[in-house]
């Protein structure tokens, strides 16, 4: 567990903390407590199993915002055998809200664009809390453009509460960067593949989302606002956020009954808060196994799945016609 | 994809409208001037003081492009289906059906083919006044639809827009409406297609993030709000006031996003021109 205690996480550390009593006793008197230790951490399994298992939309939520959950530099780490970072848009400057480079994984060439939200106060003042800004879009597409190039496949790793909503931002053309994006992801001729690590927040998290396969780490969320937004929005109180995000069903689960996302990755029993390298081991497997599936496509087909997969998405009542 | 729900006083103006024995007449939200409808009928729904760009609906539009207002409108009927089953705090599927009789439409877009000054083009143009011309499932497919009519018979696309965004009731499903519309216009730009898109009163979110911003010509009403993300959410983000004129047209067009801005009598003749350049007639 981490120095971090969500309060569904409560009666986990209650247990644990009984366990932590029950080793420093033995240890002063000598008594055995073996086997009530063994009980105890059965039930604590047990408990865990039944708290992570049945968690509501807002708890995945604070998981997918939980601040030791493993971000893009991790996975990254985690997955590459060989990784080289590329900088800058070559227009204005280096967004560092947003990694991109190339490297191998299992011996194939790839380019992974990946937003980072950067841990402790330096790190996400330099990486400005994961939220991008038009260079860091820019940034992408030019890699990707690479990538097409030399016809690598693409990874991206969507973790963003948003694009950033600042005055330069907006006035080098935010919603052009998202829009331009969205245009050429969807014609490139090289698999993508973008799976969601913790937060995707509209347009700031589909500017680097447009896909041939959409994956979700099971405790994300993904959705066309924040919680958050919605509720100072359509409740006019920000409080209401958990009914927000039940409201606009932002799960990951969610996201793959509406039929948007392609897999749901399973994380390490509490979290991959917990467990870095099972969690990027998941990640790693699911990208391989659709790099392999969309490796047989060429360009064409991927391009043709690519603007009918988005085509059928939404529903509509069609009153005749 | 922000805040299009609250008025801000410095873009979005409301303006008194009465009725006289005179006839009815409206006050200039910009210079309070006092206007008869029918004076500001005559000219385009544009202060003869100010030049203040009333908003206007899509009928209006359509009627001020199309030649004799004589067209055929496509996927008329194609409307909401509250597909996340959205019913706090307002049930969404009496919103739309209260909207739908209030407004006379059944979605934030009308979809038409018509001609320009003898050139036949597909015409899409939105409604603010439709749950703020957000778009759902249905905007989004009757875009698409239109980008692929435009594509089949080869002819120009044109799309007013006025919007505040992606449709929140329709969670996940509206963000991909970015993707469905954006991936359509990357194709029907691959085949030579021609997309000129009109920016009105006010484009935010994620229509200026998507259609918005395709346009191979790109032009926009004087004094229209154009942004990402709305005044109200950076101003909270930064803590302090905007800048006079940030994320008008006229900023726009001076940081480069734009290719002009046209005066709405001109627009009738600054398609047809356009289209006269590019599609060589
Ligand atoms: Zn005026």
């Amino acid at each position: 567990m981490n120095d971090y205690i969500l309060d569904f996480e409560l009666p986990l550390k209650k247990i644990e903390e009984q366990i932590d009593e029950l080793k420093k006793t033995s240890y002063r008197t000598g008594i055995d407590v073996a086997s009530s230790i063994e009980a105890l951490e059965k039930e604590l399994l047990l408990k865990k199993k039944d708290i992570y298992g049945t968690l509501t939309r807002w708890q995945k939520l604070q998981l997918a915002r939980h601040p030791a959950r493993p971000y893009s530099s991790d996975y990254i780490r985690l997955i590459v055998d060989s990784w080289y970072e590329l900088h800058g848009d070559r227009k204005f400057s280096d967004d560092s809200a947003i990694i991109c480079g190339i490297g191998k994984i299992n011996s194939n060439s790839v380019a992974i664009i990946a937003q980072e939200k950067g841990r402790g106060t330096k790190e996400k003042l330099k990486r400005n809390f994961g939220m991008t800004r038009p260079e860091g879009y820019r940034k992408a597409l030019r890699v990707m453009k690479l990538a097409e190039k030399f016809n690598i496949p693409i990874l991206t790793l969507i973790d963003t509460p948003g694009a950033y909503p600042g005055i330069g931002a907006e006035e080098r053309g935010q919603a052009e960067a998202i829009a331009r994006n969205i245009f050429e992801m969807s014609s490139l001729k090289v698999p993508i593949i973008s799976i969601v690590i913790g937060e995707g927040a509209s347009g700031g998290a589909l500017a680097i989302g447009v896909c041939d396969k959409l994956f979700c780490m099971e405790n994300t969320w993904f959705s066309v606002i924040s919680p958050e937004g919605c509720a100072s929005i359509l409740f006019r109180d920000p409080a209401e956020s958990k009914k927000a995000a039940d409201a606009m069903k932002v799960s990951s689960e969610d996201l793959l009954d509406m039929g948007i996302a392609d897999l749901l990755i399973k994380e390490p029993l509490g979290g991959a808060n917990n467990n870095y390298k099972d969690a990027a081991k998941s990640l790693k497997i699911a990208f391989l196994s659709a790099l392999d599936e969309l490796s047989e496509l060429n360009s064409e087909t991927l391009i043709y799945n690519r603007i009918a997969k988005y085509d059928k998405m939404g529903h509509w009542l069609d009153c005749n016609e | 994809m922000p805040d299009w729900f609250r008025r801000n006083t410095k873009n979005i103006q409301t303006y008194s409208k009465r009725d006289t024995k005179e006839g009815m007449w409206h006050s200039c939200p910009s210079c309070r001037a006092v206007i008869y409808q029918t004076v500001l009928k005559d000219n385009f729904f544009v202060c003869h003081e100010c030049s203040f760009h009333f908003r206007i609906t899509s009928d209006a539009y359509i009627n001020l492009l199309i030649d004799n207002n004589d067209y055929q409108e496509f996927s008329k009927n194609i409307v909401s289906s509250n597909p996340l089953n959205f019913t706090i705090p307002k049930d969404y599927s009496s919103q739309i059906q209260e909207t739908i009789n209030k407004t006379n439409k059944n979605s934030a877009i009308t979809t038409v083919k018509g001609k320009i000054n003898n050139i036949e083009v597909i015409l899409g143009v939105m409604d603010f006044s439709f749950i703020g011309g957000s778009m759902g499932s249905v905007v989004g497919e009757k875009i698409s639809r239109a980008i692929i009519k435009a594509e089949e018979e080869n002819l120009p696309l044109i799309i007013i827009t006025s919007s505040g965004g992606a449709r929140m009731q329709e969670g996940a499903y509206s963000l991909m409406q970015l993707a469905k519309t954006s991936s359509k216009l990357a194709r029907f730009s691959e085949k030579g297609g021609l997309y000129i898109v009109l920016l009105t009163d006010p484009t935010t979110g994620g229509i200026s993030a998507s259609i918005g911003m395709l346009g191979d010509i790109i032009l926009a009403e004087p004094n229209a709000l154009i942004c990402f993300a709305g005044p109200r959410v950076i101003k909270q983000t930064i803590g302090q006031d905007l800048p006079k004129g940030f994320q008008t047209s006229e900023f726009l067009l001076k940081k480069g996003f734009i290719d002009n801005i046209v005066e709405r009598k001109k627009i009738k003749e600054t398609i047809t021109s356009l289209i006269k350049v590019l599609k060589k007639r």
